[in-house]
């Protein structure tokens, strides 16, 4: 039991980097925040969704995605759908040729719902949606690309086609979908109002809670012996293969499991923000997020979170201020950390922390047991001169 | 033991069994219906000269090269229809020629990830160090000489303990069929004496086909010797024969 | 409900209604393929260098027109020159300063390189405005051939065909007949013994990259008869670009040629059954499954491993 847990929190190190982490998003954030900016930051925690798993799947996986707006919206979607139907029953919408169907549906000469939104009456059946959907989306883009042995960066190239594709047709298909205005309006879950400020607070908590619990499950896999084959494939897949593993199916598993973030993260945006559009599909905002996961460390599951708040903040406050100097700033961003902070915010704090600790001691320990596999929350030492990309399959 | 092949059966049921293999590049056969037999516990040496066709043949067993015509058996399995990790998975063990370690985990964690067990997703996800694993690793370490090095990252070894710690690597698989690529190169005269006491050892129980050019060496593992040139072979036998054969040795020495 | 012959008469019709469009896809795809084919090198920016070109040539339209109006109709043929020369100079700079210290890092250079290509459309943004500007085409561009009653062959996209092909062709005469040529290939297969034998492996490395811009300049000339610039205008053609590149075999020029044509074709004629959006998803999405049939694209070499 004590095992467990020491390997779930990482042992002292990573228990502090939780609690700090917890204090300041479940006290520091509630208690000095406004419900408007907190609600802000909990938009920001919806993206840190998508953070985190691109630490899964790219930092240890090498898998750089390009298209994770694609779960994102897909997760975000699925609610969309729920609260739109909710909003639209017979009674608020008597004013329209059709009753009973979403505005935008009745704005575009449709008549009844079509099949596609029949299942979403259901909630149980809305968050299977979400789950599952981007679930096995991921599934099967990573079954055709990785078993096919698809070199990392047609990999990358193959995923931002897809956001493409996915945001065109969203964009296209208006009566289905709320076309380019996406899908808004939303008003209420099963009855409970989630515009009023205290259903913002308590979405809030919610939200954090559920990146907690990602962040929780994401240490337990790259703990585990998953984790440290995820290492070794990014090092040299062909040993591993050789070592009798198939190397596609660790891919594919954890490009499965960011893609389930990323969807539960574009749920919660939806319910905190009240509407879902393909802006947040396409190339651009995927690309966005994967700055986001670069910033705070690519290696780093907490370091995710921190990186996706400061560069939301950072374009809240420089898109206010200074709009011409934000896009500059970005690309800027892009490149600084790609040059020269490989490993983000996180591998700047683990080298000032080594440093620390060089200097109060020098013994070195040989452990008696097997020693405890370093837990990854922040970055590796041997990491530090790793730069995520797959030197070998890069062809 | 250049001589006596001591433990090996000479049978019709060999358990590596090479048949009318081709793999050709463009036009080029780098391999040309070769016949290769090996028999259960035996110690197969492979030399030639460079571009002879060896590390393609080890390349083509173990699935890293797929073959143009021609089969593979090993036991009851056609190899030439599998992949990589199926291959491993019914015991064939491969070695590269340059040590392919995983230089940013311990030896420890290096001989864990080859056992046999959490091969797969949920395994590997559920993988507990418990302590048969434990035992077993240490038992491999100290055959591979690296017990005291249980926990120095992989990168800080020397050239000759990494070619070990990939031969432990090998041995935590449990393979029947052990393939090892100039498992001496870049060794020092005690290195190689170690080795080839610790080949000895291995190969007790399993079969072994080894590429090597350094000839004493050969000599002192060797059941028996196959010379490739061209991607066919060329002479076969034990080394005092085939180093005695003068296709061989007009082969090596003048063209 | 449409016979042969007319299917065949909308295909070649569209075929050459999407004269241009084929001709900037394609002066894209092998100024990319150039890098990221000889190079191993995304440059996400590749879009940018269009917009270079469009708005360079935009000026000297906007130039001309108020300044020295008669030699308006000529000014065409300076702008493709000038693009050439601009976008090959920033390509120069920009592999320089960023490309060389990523040499190796592939999904790095792309992520770099998406920086770039940011803060290049600010940029455009701050001198040229948000709002999309045009060029004025000059007279003889305008109008369309007719050599059957069906087929209407737009001028603008036969002059645009025809500076295709003699880029094109410049491009394989430099690649395969030159010096320099040999010592990009030569790095491209064995950079290290490239090195022994005294080629100036930086320098090739620079002049190839800026090479590929250089023609993405072309393109963006090419670009503005077919529609208005923008700062985002290069980001409509980089993900087909790169689909096109990848699709062709990167390493094969060939390739790159039947894969744009397939491709821009392919786009076309779907246009013609249904809107817009559809037959762009259309199109990519049979790129990508062909992709995950092919993964090494259509027309690759088989390379000995």
């Amino acid at each position: 039991m004590n095992a467990a847990y020491e390997k779930l929190l990482g042992g002292r190190s990573g228990l502090i980097g939780l609690l700090i982490l917890g204090v300041l998003l479940l006290v520091i954030f509630p208690l000095g925040l406004d419900i408007f900016r907190l609600n802000l930051v909990g938009k920001y925690l919806s993206y840190a969704f998508v953070a985190v798993g691109l630490v899964l799947c790219w930092g240890y996986g090498g898998i750089l995605s390009l298209g994770q707006g694609v779960f994102f919206g897909v997760g975000g979607y699925c609610m969309a759908m729920f609260l739109k139907l909710e909003a639209s029953d017979p009674i608020s919408t008597k004013i329209q040729s059709t009753p009973g169907i979403p505005d935008f549906m009745d704005w575009n000469q449709i008549t009844s719902l079509p099949a596609m939104w029949q299942p979403f009456h259901s909630f149980s059946f809305t968050v299977l949606a979400v789950l599952a959907v981007p679930t096995l989306l991921a599934l099967v883009i990573g079954m055709a690309m990785f078993k096919r042995r698809v070199g990392d960066v047609y990999f990358s190239i193959v995923t931002q086609a897809i956001a493409a594709i996915l945001s065109i047709l969203i964009i296209g298909q208006q009566g289905l979908t709320g076309g380019v205005n996406g899908i808004t309006d939303l008003k209420t879950l099963m009855g409970w109002d989630i515009r009023t400020d205290s259903a913002k607070v308590i979405l809030y908590f919610v939200n954090a809670g559920l990146l907690f619990a990602c962040i929780l499950f994401g240490r337990y896999i790259l703990t585990s012996k998953l984790g440290r084959l995820l290492m070794a494939m990014r090092d040299k897949e062909e040993r591993v293969r050789f070592s009798g593993y198939d190397v596609a199916n660790f891919k594919v598993f954890v490009f499965c499991v960011a893609a389930m973030f990323s969807a539960i993260g574009g749920a919660m945006f939806t319910l905190q923000v009240g509407f879902m559009s393909p802006s947040f599909v396409g190339i651009v905002p995927s690309i966005e997020m994967v700055i986001y996961a670069a910033v705070g460390g690519r290696m780093s599951l907490l370091g995710a979170v921190y990186g996706t708040l400061l560069v939301n903040f950072g374009k809240t406050y420089f898109s206010e201020t200074f709009p011409e100097l934000w896009l500059f700033l970005m690309g800027g961003l892009f490149i600084a950390v790609v040059m020269y902070f490989p490993n983000g915010l996180a591998g700047v704090v683990e080298k000032q922390g080594k440093k620390l600790m060089a200097k109060f001691s020098r013994k070195k320990v040989v452990p008696a047991e097997p020693v405890k596999p370093k837990v990854a929350t922040k970055a590796e030492p041997a990491d530090i001169h790793l730069d995520g990309a797959n030197l070998e399959a890069s062809k | 033991m250049s001589n006596a092949p001591i433990g090996f059966e000479s049978t019709d049921h060999p358990v590596l069994a090479i048949e009318d293999l081709t793999v050709s590049f463009d036009g080029f056969k780098a391999v040309d219906k070769l016949n290769l037999y090996v028999q259960r516990n035996e110690v197969r040496v492979v030399i030639g000269p460079n571009g002879a066709g060896k590390t393609t043949v080890l390349d083509l067993i173990c699935g890293k090269t797929q073959a143009t015509s021609g089969s593979i058996r090993f036991n009851n399995h056609e190899l030439t229809k599998m992949s990589e990790h199926a291959i491993v998975r019914v015991g064939v063990g491969r070695k590269f020629q340059t040590p392919s370690i995983y230089e940013n985990l311990s030896v420890f964690e290096n001989l864990e990830m080859s056992f046999p067990r959490g091969r797969k997703v949920f395994g590997a996800l559920t993988f507990k160090r418990t302590a048969d694993v434990v035992a077993r690793v240490e038992s491999v370490a100290a055959e591979i000489f690296l017990d005291q090095h249980l926990y120095t990252q992989a990168d800080l070894l020397s050239h000759g303990q990494k070619q070990w710690l990939e031969i432990g690597m090998l041995l935590m698989q449990e393979p029947e069929l052990l393939m090892l690529d100039e498992p001496v190169a870049g060794m020092s005269v005690s290195e190689r004496e170690k080795t080839a006491q610790l080949l000895g050892r291995i190969s007790q129980g399993r079969s072994v086909v080894v590429i090597e050019h350094d000839m004493d060496f050969v000599k002192s593992i060797a059941h028996k010797v196959t010379v490739l040139h061209q991607g066919k072979i060329l002479a076969e036998g034990s080394m005092d024969k085939v180093q005695s054969d003068p296709k061989v040795i007009d082969v090596y020495l003048g063209h | 409900m449409v016979s042969l012959s007319e299917f065949f008469a909308i295909f070649a019709m569209q075929g050459f209604n999407g004269l241009s469009v084929f001709c900037v896809l394609l002066l894209m795809a092998l100024g990319l393929a150039i890098i990221f084919g000889q190079m191993g090198v995304i440059n996400m920016a590749h879009g940018e260098f269009l917009t270079i070109g469009a708005y360079i040539t935009y000026l000297l339209s906007h130039l001309t027109t108020t300044y020295a109006p008669s030699l308006q109709p000529f000014y065409f043929f300076g702008a493709v020159v000038l693009s050439f020369m601009v976008a090959y100079g920033f390509g120069y700079l920009t592999e320089l300063l960023l490309i060389s210290r990523l040499y190796k890092r592939p999904l790095d250079t792309l992520l770099a390189t998406w920086g770039l290509s940011l803060a290049m459309q600010q940029t455009f943004r701050s001198i040229f405005g948000a709002k999309e500007v045009s060029a004025t085409l000059p007279d003889w561009l305008l109008g369309s051939f007719k050599p059957t009653e069906n087929i209407d062959i737009p001028i603008n996209g036969l002059f645009m065909m025809a500076l295709t092909v003699l880029l094109t062709g410049t491009i394989f005469i430099l690649l395969f007949r030159s010096r320099w040529g040999l010592q990009v290939r030569a790095t491209m297969q064995n950079r290290v013994m490239s090195g022994a034998v005294g080629i100036n492996t930086r320098k090739v490395d620079r002049t190839t990259f800026a090479l590929g811009c250089g023609v993405a300049g072309v393109a963006g000339a090419a670009f503005t008869t077919i529609g208005s610039t923008g700062p985002t205008s290069g980001s409509l053609y980089i993900v087909d670009t790169f689909l096109v590149v990848v699709f062709g075999g990167a390493q094969s020029l060939i390739g790159t040629i039947a894969s744009a044509f397939s491709i821009a074709q392919t786009q076309s004629t779907a246009e013609f059954f249904l809107t817009g959006s559809m037959a762009k998803v259309l199109t990519l999405s049979a790129v990508i499954l062909i992709l995950m049939l092919r993964p090494q694209g259509l027309f690759s070499v088989r390379v000995r491993k």
